[in-house]
């Protein structure tokens, strides 16, 4: 059956973009769309359901508006993303290494362990995390059984916040990076070594720059899913932190204000669009530096 | 002096992934003690284990429900992403084509977009074609993640795959069909297991979008969540665990198979 449509007579298909429709389809009826229904939505009248019939610029003048105080949650959004972004650089790069070079014929477990968690969803983490920080909770229990007064009340923070992100997206740091640090061919390091250089210098001249699409892919991913994380803050951070997808979220649920939920989701995807697609940018002329 | 050093440097990496992998499963290891401990509420130490919540949640007909709904969605989404990412995977990674490299970014969008904010722009765009959510939908949400997530892990099958063998095949008379039953689903299955094992899992435990796009309907880790924001029962963190269990034997027998195909097909390479 496949051959009869395959062989059709009409304008022929070069059999790459044949293979490519049904994702291409599936990306733009559920992807693409969505996107475009949130712009439209966004120049629709404040609190009204008149999607392409009303235009007009009220809810983003509303947001940009001095006395509007949405923008702290974009602050928070970003700063937040980008703290979890430093921190994760810094936790998963011996890992990464480790992967590469030290775990040997183990590094395919210890894969498995970290790719396990991402099946488990992750409100059931990060409620695993709050027995754990919560009053009479293992911590606070533990310590109390060893005769402390008590664990240190960590919950309910901006602080366990950035923590429950940390956490959700070691994964996608993780993996990236383990793939762009594959990309150092070790005859390289070796040669570096056999010269003289030291350590830190084979470190900064050959392993960073050769590594670094790896670790580019797995800063930008996961700065953009923390950008737009809402578990967390709710949580763990018990909205001592208000996100700028829960302001979203709430608009579209409680307030019922569809035009200005869709405003602030297309100031948000803006933002994370323009650094993917600039970082995108930056990845390939990398790569053609480095093809030689 | 230099063997010391990188001995010394080898044994800090080991510590310190072990170190973060114990405390990546803690959190799992906390919600699995609080399910089996008696009690309304938990409290550290846990003075008496017992399976009773185990038992609640088990025979609990509202969470019967869920487990069905779970199920049926991942199901369907599995089989549905295979089928997309298989072609999708061919366009990726097999044929040279004038729109690859477009395709290839635009491929990887959702998976670098933040889940909440497509799961609520997925509801907009529902409500504007007039489509009330359900469980339906909710599967559709799903495949816009997961096609994606998936074609990249059939993609890495098919760029170690060969052309000239497919080329060969036709050039032999093979039609079409034969030769994709015969020469290029063999050669892609592990691929194509591990990808369907992906989206299984992910959409087991996929929270974000199901939250916004099943409407009335709900899944596990959804009801988890409700239960969560108001009226804790220990049934949370023992359905938490249930789930959690059932992802990691799915992973471990799903890693098995694969491990058994692979072997068979070696053995088949060796004989023939």
């Amino acid at each position: 059956m496949a051959d009869t449509s395959l062989s059709a007579p009409g304008p022929k298909l070069s059999p790459g973009l044949r293979a490519s429709l049904p994702v291409l389809f599936l990306l733009i009826a559920g992807f693409l769309a969505p996107l475009l229904t949130v712009a439209a939505y966004a120049f629709a009248t404040p609190k009204s359901f008149d999607v392409f019939r009303s235009f007009t610029l009220e809810n983003l003048s509303a947001i940009f508006d001095p006395n509007n105080t949405v923008w702290t949650s974009f602050v928070w959004s970003l700063a937040l993303a980008f703290a979890c972004v430093a921190i994760l650089l810094v936790i998963c790069y011996p890992i990464a290494f480790g992967l590469n070079k030290v775990f040997g014929k183990w590094s395919g477990f210890v894969s498995v362990l970290f790719v396990f968690p991402l099946f488990v969803s992750e409100n059931v983490r990060l409620y695993g995390w709050v027995l754990f920080f919560i009053k009479n909770g293992v911590l606070d229990g533990a310590l109390k059984w060893f005769g402390f007064s008590g664990g240190p009340e960590l919950l309910y923070t901006p602080g366990i916040t950035l923590f429950g992100m940390i956490y959700v997206y070691l994964p996608f740091m993780l993996f990236p990076m383990t793939l762009g640090i594959a990309m150092i061919p070790r005859d390289l390091v070796d040669a570096a070594s056999d010269l003289g250089a030291g350590r830190l210098m084979i470190w900064r001249e050959i392993e960073l720059p050769l590594a670094m699409p790896g670790i580019l892919i797995g800063a930008l991913l996961t700065f953009v899913l923390a950008a737009g994380a809402v578990a967390e803050a709710k949580i763990l951070g018990g909205q001592s932190v208000i996100t700028i997808t829960q302001d979203i979220e709430v608009a579209f649920t409680y307030a019922q204000n569809w035009p200005m939920g869709s405003a602030l989701a297309l100031i948000l995807v803006l933002i994370v669009s323009g650094l993917a697609l600039s970082a995108m940018a930056r990845l390939d002329l990398d790569k053609i530096l480095g093809k030689r | 002096m230099q063997t010391v050093g990188r001995t010394r440097t080898h044994f800090l990496i080991r510590a310190w992934t072990a170190f973060v992998v114990l405390a990546i499963y803690l959190p799992i290891a906390c919600g699995a003690l609080a399910g089996l401990s008696k009690g309304r509420y938990f409290a550290f130490p846990v003075k008496i284990l017992s399976g009773e919540w185990w038992g609640k949640t088990w025979d609990s007909l509202e969470i019967q429900v869920l487990v069905q709904n779970s199920v049926l969605i991942a199901l369907i989404v599995t089989v549905l992403s295979v089928l997309f990412a298989f072609f999708g995977a061919l366009a990726f990674a097999r044929y040279p084509w004038k729109g690859r490299r477009a395709f290839q970014r635009l491929l990887l969008l959702p998976i670098f977009f933040p889940q909440p904010v497509l799961g609520l722009a997925l509801l907009l765009w529902f409500n504007a074609l007039g489509i009330s959510p359900t469980w339906k939908t909710a599967v559709v949400a799903h495949l816009v993640w997961i096609v994606p997530v998936v074609t990249l892990v059939i993609a890495i099958q098919v760029f170690s795959f060969d052309p000239v063998l497919e080329e060969a095949a036709s050039d032999l008379g093979a039609s079409r069909l034969f030769t994709l039953r015969t020469v290029t689903l063999p050669i892609l299955w592990p691929g194509i297991w591990s990808g369907a094992l992906f989206a299984f899992l992910l959409s087991w435990g996929n929270f974000p979008l199901s939250l916004y796009t099943a409407g009335a309907d709900s899944t596990i880790p959804k009801w988890l969540y409700s239960k969560m924001v108001a009226g804790y029962t220990p049934m949370v963190p023992a359905l938490g665990t249930m789930s959690t269990l059932t992802a990691a034997a799915l992973l471990l027998g799903g890693g098995l198979i694969r491990f058994l195909i692979r072997r068979r097909a070696e053995l088949r390479a060796r004989e023939g």
